[in-house]
């Protein structure tokens, strides 16, 4: 058993940020990730971080934005913390050598980005998050601390009592994927999980394959609840045949967006008056999609982005990495043709429910990152802010799991007082037991293991038996064919347009993979590098966080951000100003509700309507 | 990790000759009769597939599994799609044929830097190659000059040493208080100088497709040597810093060693003109009159 003081679950930017600051803090810390760190997917962004740096801006802009982008979903504590923290941690990441576009005086460039009343996107080309990712870990080599890449990360090792909010995390449970040793990893102050979005749940993503929703899935299944699952973003620029990202720095450069009939659509079909295209991404991907649902999209399935017109040396100078991508995976120059893009899933506004200090319901237990909600994109996350959360973010999961006292959290975490009864929608399927595969994320041995060092042995035991099961099977089916079935429902039927039928039909089919992964078996037989085995068990995460993004989305019967819903036009301000909340129970999800914090420090945000 | 695992015999070669085994190898019958281990090698019938398809040669090798622990090709066909890359080729196979298929990728967009493999006789990235631009049948094998640990997998530890030799970290020479919100300044000018070293996404493809890398172990290495250039042609770090990492570059087994031969920069995914970075190096070691080792 290897044993750290913290122990932080992945090695992107929430991960790398979260483990400097607790070593910081002076903790004993170690990073578990099944990637190297500079395989994160952090690695994948372009487009920048938002703070306010220059004169003329301040963090309560940076705060309004966000709030109104989020559609009046986000916790102001959260949103003022992002916003107030951001400047300072952004230029830390200066001090610590990232390679910021810089302005002619030397400082640092910020560019305009969708639903901001300010310029104040910081960038590093359009390959921000690859340098962020690995300025971050040059200073983790740099402090010497100890990472275990590669190692999967399969279960938490939490305590088994009957209320989520009493049980205590001492640890986890990873499979190295070169030895195939299942081994305990001891916490003795913390776990953070930063294990980043569960993009692939669906089948057209700009998400890394190693984007399954294992923290989310894990954390759920120990009793921490998954908050606003049903806020699935999609990114209005993707390519078509990969899913590859384009920044949404095109458009804050200049790029235009165009239909099939040449027509700039944005403004020509009224969809956004005043930002054209750079409103913000639910609007913008909703906008494509109904171009080419009535016939005006390219071949019937996107539209062009043209940035020609910004000519080659700004384009060379700000986005030269998009025309390599178009290049190598459309096959198109950007410098002399359009590009085709349509949206593809790109984020997860939803996530482990926490508060602004990172903690969950469970002591002991963090969350930070895209996995993580604080939540500070409420119903739509606007472009840049995604890297000052895992920053900011990171950093105080980071602080407080290494025994900082941070303060009283505003935000309340778990079931309790403040908390709405369960919904009354009746549910399309009863999930059921999962069987063998069950795998709840406590120690369920009826108490007998109390101390630390027992509950993460007996989760060990736990998973080495699941491990052999999973390896000792002869036949059945494999974890590819469910995960593609998962993802095409997904895609089909929980994606940018939902409808109620939709929606039930995916939990249906989300409940038939549930079902045949009774029967889910390995046929790789080695125990070296063994992706088969790996991604069998990542299969296992991607249905029960894709149940809970399906039945958000069932649940919340009313139009906001970026969930639309064809039944349910309208934004229901009376009815939703609250989170959804759901919670595992034995694989028999509780859904319940928590109101939105509008209240910030000096102000109270109300919510209006959203124009761009 | 064991240190026992088998190097494969063919990939040592830069180039790709036609293999008189394996060129029987397209037939099922014959290669079950060749093979006779526990495991049949993995021969997909093109018969069943309707329309184009793309004829993949993939290396395998597992040192724990009977019938895998020779070194071996697999052939597979899968459909071809307009766009289609080395990686969705090798990931169709895997999903599609044999699940104990095994590489690593994971972004599938040329930043992750995991799925550098030798695409016939290149150093390439498999997700950024395009199948269309390739000669079938295409021979996808594991990264040489590094131990293969399973299939397309290679050991990265020694590439990740090196990397860390060179102190891949900022030092600044005074750390101001960042909460005073104020940043170094840096012209764009040297940013632009450092822009293209700053690419380096750690495929190790450079590292592998070097001879001097291949002989002497101890060697830094293009990738590494490069992310050095990054810190040291930084303004913002200050002369004393400087000084002290060409002193690290121009040891016995640094800048000295590069005898120019442009492997590394030719298999570059990222075009980071890493031969003439370390020559500028070299260069700088010698203004400083530092010691010619």
């Amino acid at each position: 058993m290897y044993e750290h003081d913290v122990i932080v679950v992945g090695a992107g930017g929430a991960g790398l940020r979260a483990a400097i600051a607790a070593h910081e803090a002076g903790s004993d810390v170690a990073i578990v990730s099944k990637l190297h760190p500079v395989r994160s997917h952090t690695g994948a962004a372009e487009g920048g971080i938002n703070a306010a740096l220059q004169e003329g801006d301040d963090w309560e802009l940076h705060a309004y934005d966000t709030m109104k982008g989020s559609d009046y979903l986000g916790d102001a504590p959260a949103v003022e913390t992002l916003a107030q923290d951001a400047p300072e941690d952004t230029m830390r990441l200066e001090h610590w050598g990232m390679p910021f576009s810089r302005e002619e005086d030397g400082r640092v460039s910020q560019r305009p980005f969708g639903g901001l009343s300010y310029p104040r996107t910081t960038y590093a080309g359009a390959e921000t998050g690859h340098h962020l990712l690995h300025t971050m870990y040059e200073q983790v080599v740099k402090r010497g601390i100890q990472v275990y890449d590669e190692w999967y990360v399969m279960e938490l090792a939490t305590s088994d009592e009957d209320d989520p909010n009493d049980r205590s995390c001492h640890g986890v449970v990873a499979y190295d994927v070169q030895s195939g040793n299942v081994e305990g990893f001891k916490a003795n102050d913390g776990v953070v999980l930063a294990t980043g979005g569960p993009g692939q749940a669906f089948d057209h993503t700009t998400n890394a394959v190693s984007c399954t929703g294992d923290g989310h899935a894990m954390a759920y299944r120990a009793g921490a609840p998954l908050e606003d699952m049903e806020f699935i973003q999609f990114h209005p620029t993707s390519l078509p045949s990969t899913g590859v990202l384009i920044s949404e720095g095109v458009r804050g450069e200049g790029g235009i967006l165009y239909n099939a009939n040449g027509e700039r659509f944005m403004f020509e079909y009224g969809y956004a008056n005043n930002s054209g295209e750079l409103a913000s991404r639910d609007v913008v991907a909703r906008a494509e999609l109904t171009e080419v649902n009535e016939g005006r999209g390219v071949d019937d399935e996107y539209v062009h982005l043209d940035m020609r017109h910004l000519g080659e040396e700004r384009i060379m100078d700000r986005l030269e990495n998009i025309l390599h991508l178009a290049e190598d995976f459309e096959g198109v120059d950007g410098l002399v043709e359009p590009m085709p893009v349509k949206p593809g899933q790109h984020y997860a506004m939803g996530g482990i429910e926490v508060d602004e200090n990172g903690q969950t319901c469970v002591d002991g237990l963090y969350a930070a990152g895209e996995c993580a909600c604080v939540s500070v994109h409420g119903g739509n996350r606007l472009g840049g802010n995604a890297l000052p959360e895992l920053i900011v973010f990171g950093k105080r999961a980071g602080r407080h799991a290494a025994g900082e006292d941070l303060g009283e959290p505003q935000i309340k975490t778990g079931y309790g007082d403040d908390v709405e009864d369960e919904t009354e929608t009746e549910l399309p399927v009863q999930p059921g037991d999962a069987g063998l595969d069950t795998s709840s994320g406590v120690a369920a041995d009826g108490g007998v293991a109390t101390d630390a060092e027992g509950i993460v042995e007996r989760k060990v035991e736990q998973a080495r038996t699941r491990v052999d099961t999973l390896m000792d099977r002869d036949d059945g089916v494999q974890h590819a064919e469910i995960r593609q079935k998962l993802q095409n429902a997904m895609t089909d039927y929980v994606n940018v347009f939902r409808t109620e039928e939709g929606v039930k039909k995916a939990l249906r089919i989300i409940r038939e993979c549930r079902e045949e992964y009774q029967n889910v078996y390995v046929d790789d037989p080695s125990r070296t590098f063994n992706t088969d085995l790996q991604q069998t068990i990542e299969t296992r995460n991607l249905i029960d966080v894709a149940e809970t993004i399906a039945l958000g989305a069932l649940v919340r019967d009313e139009f906001r951000g970026a969930h639309w819903r064809k039944e349910h036009q309208e934004r229901k301000d009376d009815e939703w100003l609250k989170h959804t909340l759901i919670s595992w129970n034995d694989g028999q999800p509780d859904i319940f509700y928590r109101p939105v914090i509008l209240e910030g420090q000096d102000k109270t945000y109300e919510p209006k309507e959203r124009s761009y | 990790m064991s240190t026992q695992q088998q190097q494969p015999e063919e990939p040592q070669s830069q180039e790709a000759p036609e293999d008189p085994e394996m060129r029987g190898a397209e037939s099922p019958v014959d290669e079950k009769e060749k093979q006779g281990g526990d495991i049949d090698q993995q021969t997909t019938p093109e018969d069943e597939l309707e329309g184009e398809t793309v004829h993949i040669k993939v290396f395998r090798y597992d040192p724990e599994v009977e019938g895998k622990q020779e070194p071996r090709f697999d052939d597979f066909h899968v459909p071809f799609e307009k766009g289609m890359t080395v990686l969705d080729a090798v990931m169709y196979a895997r999903d599609t044929y044999d699940s104990s298929l095994t590489f690593r990728h994971s972004c599938r967009q040329a930043v992750c830097g995991s799925d550098a493999f030798f695409v016939n006789g290149k150093q390439r990235l498999g997700c950024k190659t395009q199948i269309a631009d390739l000669e079938q049948p295409i021979r996808i094998e594991p990264l040489p000059h590094q131990e293969v640990v399973k299939d397309l997998v290679v050991d990265m530890d020694h590439f990740y040493d090196q990397m860390h030799t060179v102190e891949p970290y900022f030092q600044d020479e005074d750390t101001p208080d960042p909460a005073d919100l104020e940043e170094q300044r840096q012209s764009p000018e040297n940013r632009e100088k450092i822009k293209m070293s700053s690419r380096c996404i750690w495929c190790g493809a450079c590292m592998s497709s070097c001879n001097i890398a291949a002989g002497d172990n101890d060697y830094l290495g293009p990738a590494a040597i490069n992310k050095a250039y990054k810190f040291a042609m930084d303004d913002r770090e200050g002369e004393e810093i400087k000084e002290h990492r060409l002193r690290i570059l121009e040891q016995e087994h640094g800048v000295w060693r590069c005898q120019t031969q442009f492997s590394c920069t030719e298999v570059c995914p990222k075009d980071i003109p890493l031969t003439e970075h370390i020559q500028e190096l070299k260069r700088e070691a010698v203004k400083k009159n530092l010691k010619f080792w």
